[in-house]
């Protein structure tokens, strides 16, 4: 299945992604960092994929016993929240960004 | 596992890059809604390549959990005030550290024993850290909404009720690895037990001013959950998307403190070994001498100053007072004051809370500026009108280095002609400590809901 060289692989790719986590962050100045943070929990919605896997395969072999039916819906329903929730928050902070020609000075 | 087809590896690939873009994106005012769309078409391309992976297996499942779960975010989103913000977000953040959970509660049900070490071993990992998550951003929303005291919540004997919860963890969790998932049932519910007790654990003894570096720190633990979920169900995207949301939480969560000059380890253990320290010192407010102001006084000076800096702090969000913010600011303007704001980056319970808050006001952002920018300019400043902000004004912080906020970067106020101090009472900050501005001769107070006395002020300035 997965063997040492896969391992490798899926750490190396754990350590880039490090790096470009805090490569981008380090340039988002103050204001914006309530919506950063609200994307970027957005952004870690994507653990619904992982729930939707999940649920394909209990479901592969027939029908699961009622409980991992309702693990697996509730795990999609509460990965849907964060991703939906987050993006949704998100956007209505930033609705919030957009400049306006006010009577300045 | 079978193998998958390359248009999957292909969407994997696009969804990454747009994640990493619109992040990327986001960190400038101008384009961060046009980033935060490129990361919700990147999640859409990524979820669309995986449905499609199903095949239609557990179709309804999936469908039904994903309807639920987007009408409850939707709702909640779109209906929680500006205020709430923070909150939300800790909520929104819990429910992906709980589906971390849900998915390794599901291999663990689904799977045989022995279950391979990689899975096994970030099987255990991800449900923990997912748990801890999940409790622990339940009790920072309870206590920003004040469902739940704010205050640190301690008891004797804390720190070895922890430490046993924690022996508890490591104990079930290392078994479970050892043993490759084949331990009886009550072990796996005892250690994720355990593991949602040690969120709710971690997150009580914090106080409500903390909170968002808590929040923060649990945004990049689920992140972390997720990157190793990714390992679990061996899907890069996973480990991508959660180790750059770990990464940058952390990097966001360092900032934060760094902004209150506390050090993270002191946010999280600072209430252990003080015992209580906070509420001690709250107590010791002792009667200040200050001078207290009428409305048209305040609006007279204010009329007739040629630059004003406001500096909103958290009762300006408590009273949703930005909008009569937003009003006087324009009642000055058309008098041809030249207002501006000034925000520290620790103002209200966020990072960017007050600048979300004007911004909703349709206060154009640049005339916020941060504290870089807005303590050169207190010199030339006539008036600085503080509406609702305390700590972050404190003068304690430059010289008195008894006083447990010394060091902490703060705003220059006391370096303006005058200063005016909107409060509700003298009730001490957060940090429950005396501020020693209020003390000084060109400051004064004006004292009242921050909403009710801007609203005075706006007519006050009219009728001048």
């Amino acid at each position: 299945m997965i063997d040492g060289t896969v391992l490798f692989f899926l750490i190396s790719i754990l350590v880039l992604a490090a790096f470009v986590g805090f490569e981008v962050i380090s340039k988002v100045p103050t204001m914006l960092h309530t919506p950063l943070m609200s994307a970027t929990n957005a952004i870690h919605g994507v653990i619904i994929a992982g729930a939707i896997i999940v649920t394909a395969m209990v479901f592969s072999n027939g029908t699961p016993s009622w409980w991992l039916q309702t693990l697996a819906v509730v795990g999609v329903a509460l990965g849907a929240i964060n991703v939906v929730g987050g993006f949704a928050v998100t956007e209505r902070m930033l609705q919030m960004f957009k400049k306006k020609s006010g009577p300045t000075k | 596992m079978t193998e998958l087809p390359i248009w999957f590896d292909i969407a994997q690939i696009v969804a990454i890059a747009l994640f990493i873009l619109g992040l990327r994106y986001l960190s400038s005012p101008a384009t961060a809604r046009f980033g935060n769309r490129l990361a919700m078409v990147g999640m859409g391309v990524a979820l669309i390549a995986f449905i499609a992976e199903t095949h239609g297996i557990g179709w309804w499942a999936i469908a039904l959990g994903a309807i639920i779960g987007s009408a409850i975010g939707l709702v909640f989103a779109l209906r929680v005030k500006m205020t709430a913000m923070p909150q939300m977000v800790a909520l929104f953040n819990g429910a992906g550290g709980a589906a971390a959970l849900c998915i390794s509660v599901i291999e663990i049900g689904a799977g045989q024993p022995p279950i391979p070490w990689l899975i096994i071993v970030s099987l255990v990992l991800s449900a923990i850290i997912g748990a801890l998550s999940a409790s622990g951003s339940i009790i920072a929303f309870l206590k920003l909404q004040e469902v739940m005291t704010g205050r640190p919540i301690t008891y004797p004997g804390q720190q070895i009720v922890n430490a046993l919860v924690l022996l508890c963890i490591v104990g079930l969790g290392g078994w479970m690895i050892a043993m490759q998932g084949d331990v009886p049932i009550g072990a796996v519910i005892g250690l994720f037990a355990a593991a949602l007790a040690l969120g709710v654990l971690f997150v009580l003894p914090i106080g409500g001013a903390d909170m968002p570096v808590v929040i923060s720190l649990l945004n990049s633990f689920t992140g972390v959950a997720v990157a190793i979920a990714g390992f679990e169900l061996s899907h890069e995207i996973l480990i991508v998307a959660g180790t750059i949301v770990g990464a940058s939480g952390t990097l966001l969560t360092i900032m934060m403190g760094k902004a209150m000059n506390r050090p993270l380890s002191n946010v999280l253990f600072g209430a252990f070994g003080s015992g209580g320290g906070g509420e001690a010192a709250a107590a010791s407010g002792g009667p200040q001498n200050v001078r207290s102001a009428s409305a048209d006084d305040v609006a007279t000076m204010l009329a007739f100053a040629s630059k004003v800096m406001i500096v909103p702090g958290y009762g300006m969000a408590v009273a949703q007072a930005q909008h009569s913010v937003k009003a006087l600011a324009d009642q000055l303007e058309a008098r041809g004051v030249e207002v501006k704001y000034a925000i520290h980056p620790v103002a209200g319970r966020m990072p960017g809370h007050m600048n979300v808050l004007l911004a909703e006001a349709n206060v154009p952002y640049p005339s916020l500026l941060d504290m870089d920018d807005a303590n050169p300019e207190f010199p030339t400043t006539d008036v600085a009108l503080i509406i609702g902000a305390n700590d972050v004004t404190n003068p304690a912080a430059r010289n008195v280095t008894s006083s447990p906020i010394y060091g902490m970067p703060i705003l220059d106020v006391d370096k303006a002609h005058n200063v005016i101090v909107l409060k509700r009472s003298m009730r001490s900050g957060f940090a429950g400590i005396d501020n020693p501005l209020y003390e000084l001769p060109n400051t004064a107070m004006l004292f009242g809901d921050a909403k009710a006395s801007v609203d005075g002020l706006v007519s006050a300035v009219k009728g001048l």
